[in-house]
């Protein structure tokens, strides 16, 4: 006897895509800084931004409206477009 | 199984359990005897009818393949191609097909005839699986016994945690039969992954939440309103909070599919309270890679995490209906969702007034919503049970009333900040008539900045 399942997954999730080679060296590239909006994520942005800035590496503020949602496109976008590396502060 | 349909000549199909077929048993008897019938076909017994040369149909597939709705049904096949068909028992059309003129001796002119097996509920679909064009999508997973389907679904992660429901082609096309969408069509992105969700995805996530098809548009409706942006689906699948989706439902479809309002509303006991928002859960799991640990990042957790719906008590006309609160028509079925932490049971035996009621929530409200450790409360859903609704009636209070004095209740002596804003604090009825309870629903986070309930008509 067989029984017919059929697949209750994501069968059509996104392909596996290449992941983009990590950089061996901060130097010359701008770190793009994102706020989710967590308490005190701006603290350890602000103390990452100062330490950054100490080593003569290129910082960008950037921000979600808030933690609850995904960020929107244009946020993104603009870190995509002005940043080489991002760090987020993920947890409160 | 292949049966081979003959290509020229009468066709017919029967079956015992018909009164016509038993009926037009001596016709069939003479147009055998004469030559004029290629095959005889019957669906319950093939030895029916008696002393004729039947084809066994038990399996149904050439009633499926001949599109049989009534038996009996007379056919005319020439070259593989159907000229005419003659459906239940009429003399005129018989003899027309036939081409004689006196069959049916002593027989009246006409009588209709009884519904195809084949069209029977659960025969339809496992025929529509077995041998026509489903149009399901979705790739499939063939076990041979003795493997178990449960224990493979749940070795690949198909599930809750409780067993799941196999989504056969059967089931699953039964379940898609209920809407009129697309199976391909999109309903949305499914966080936290964003993978697209298609009305087929659901439906087969319904069928192992153990769905009845008849619940499948209230499950469209609940996943239209979660995935609403303003509900914060994905707020609510990651947080640490461990939040839950509760579905509370409103209008004729209650009665419809049999949704509990009444005795242990909360708990368990009625297959649509327990299978809808959980066909909810395993989306999120199965579609939209929620998994505790990985992007489900629940720190305890609760048991409403299972999924909660259930009806509102729409029993008095002098309730106004949660759905009608928020727009919705009244006589229209509507789902509203609630992300929520929690259940907390408020006994208020000793109450006797609607403002010994109100006294008597304002710190168990302040409590349930101080979790937050801002002062804004997180949103609360409040469920009174027919006693308690029966002393604010009896003082003449409505559900603006109501809420309008929790409002003030929470807001506290002197104004302030108000712990609820407009929209955060919903009440609603259901339980039984016998005890002085509510239960406090507690929010996640409300606001524009949390997860607010939304309000979606169940499509007829």
């Amino acid at each position: 006897m067989t029984t017919i399942l059929l697949d209750p997954t994501a069968a059509r999730a996104s392909p596996a895509r290449q992941r983009v080679a990590g950089h061996r060296s901060l130097e010359g590239l701008t770190v793009g800084l994102l706020d989710i909006r967590k308490r005190q994520g701006d603290v350890v942005l602000d103390h990452l931004e100062r330490l950054l800035g100490e080593r003569g590496i290129r910082t960008g503020r950037y921000a979600k409206p808030t933690f609850t949602k995904p960020a929107p496109g244009a946020v993104i976008d603009r870190i995509a477009s002005e940043c080489d590396a991002v760090i987020e502060g993920l947890a409160d | 199984m292949s049966s081979e349909i003959p290509e020229d000549g009468l066709v017919l199909v029967v079956r015992e359990g018909c009164p016509t077929c038993q009926l037009i048993a001596p016709v069939a008897a003479d147009l055998e005897a004469r030559g004029a019938l290629a095959a005889i076909y019957s669906q319950d017994n093939p030895d029916f009818p008696a002393g004729l040369r039947v084809n066994d149909d038990r399996h149904l597939e050439v009633s499926f393949r001949l599109e049989i709705t009534i038996v009996p049904t007379l056919i005319r096949v020439t070259g593989g191609v159907e000229t005419s068909r003659a459906i239940g028992w009429s003399r005129r059309e018989w003899c027309a097909i036939a081409a004689l003129d006196d069959l049916g001796p002593g027989l009246p002119e006409e009588q209709p005839g009884c519904g195809s097996l084949s069209e029977e509920p659960g025969w339809a679909e496992e025929l529509q699986a077995r041998h026509g064009e489903t149009g399901l999508e979705s790739a499939t997973l063939s076990l041979q016994f003795p493997e178990d389907p449960f224990e493979i679904m749940d070795i690949r992660g198909w599930s809750d945690g409780l067993p799941v429901v196999p989504p056969t082609p059967a089931r699953v096309l039964a379940t898609l039969n209920e809407c009129t969408l697309e199976h391909d069509h999109v309903l949305g992105q499914i966080p936290p992954s964003g993978a697209e969700l298609t009305v087929e995805k659901a439906a087969i996530n319904a069928v192992m939440a153990g769905c009845r098809p008849v619940y499948f548009p209230v499950v469209l409706a609940a996943l239209d309103a979660a995935l609403d942006p303003d509900f914060a689906w994905q707020g609510l699948l990651s947080t640490t909070m461990g939040a839950g989706v509760a579905v509370i439902v409103n209008g004729p479809v209650i009665r419809r599919i049999g949704l509990n309002s009444g005795f242990n509303v909360l708990g368990h006991g009625t297959r649509a309270n327990a299978t809808i928002a959980r066909t909810l859960v395993l989306i999120a799991m199965n579609v939209g890679g929620a998994r505790p640990g990985g992007t489900d990042r629940s720190t305890l957790g609760h048991p409403g995490k299972h999924g909660l719906c259930f009806a509102e008590d729409e029993s008095d006309p002098a309730w106004q209906t949660l759905a009608a609160s928020r727009g919705i028509e009244e006589g229209r079925s509507a789902v509203t969702v609630f992300g929520f932490c929690g259940t907390s049971i408020m006994n208020v035996e000793t109450a006797r007034t609607a403002e010994d009621l109100v006294a008597s929530h304002e710190r168990s409200l302040e409590a349930m919503s101080q979790m937050r450790s801002s002062r804004r409360g997180g949103g609360v859903l409040l469920v009174i049970a027919g006693e308690f609704w029966r002393i604010f009636r009896e003082s003449g209070w409505d559900r603006a009333r109501i809420e309008a004095a929790l409002h003030d209740a929470t807001t506290g002596p002197g104004g302030g900040t108000p712990m609820f804003e407009s929209g955060d604090l919903l009440v609603t009825r259901a339980g039984s008539n016998a005890g002085l309870f509510s239960t406090i629903i507690q929010g996640w986070g409300s606001g524009p900045m949390g997860s607010q309930p939304v309000t979606r008509e169940v499509e007829p």
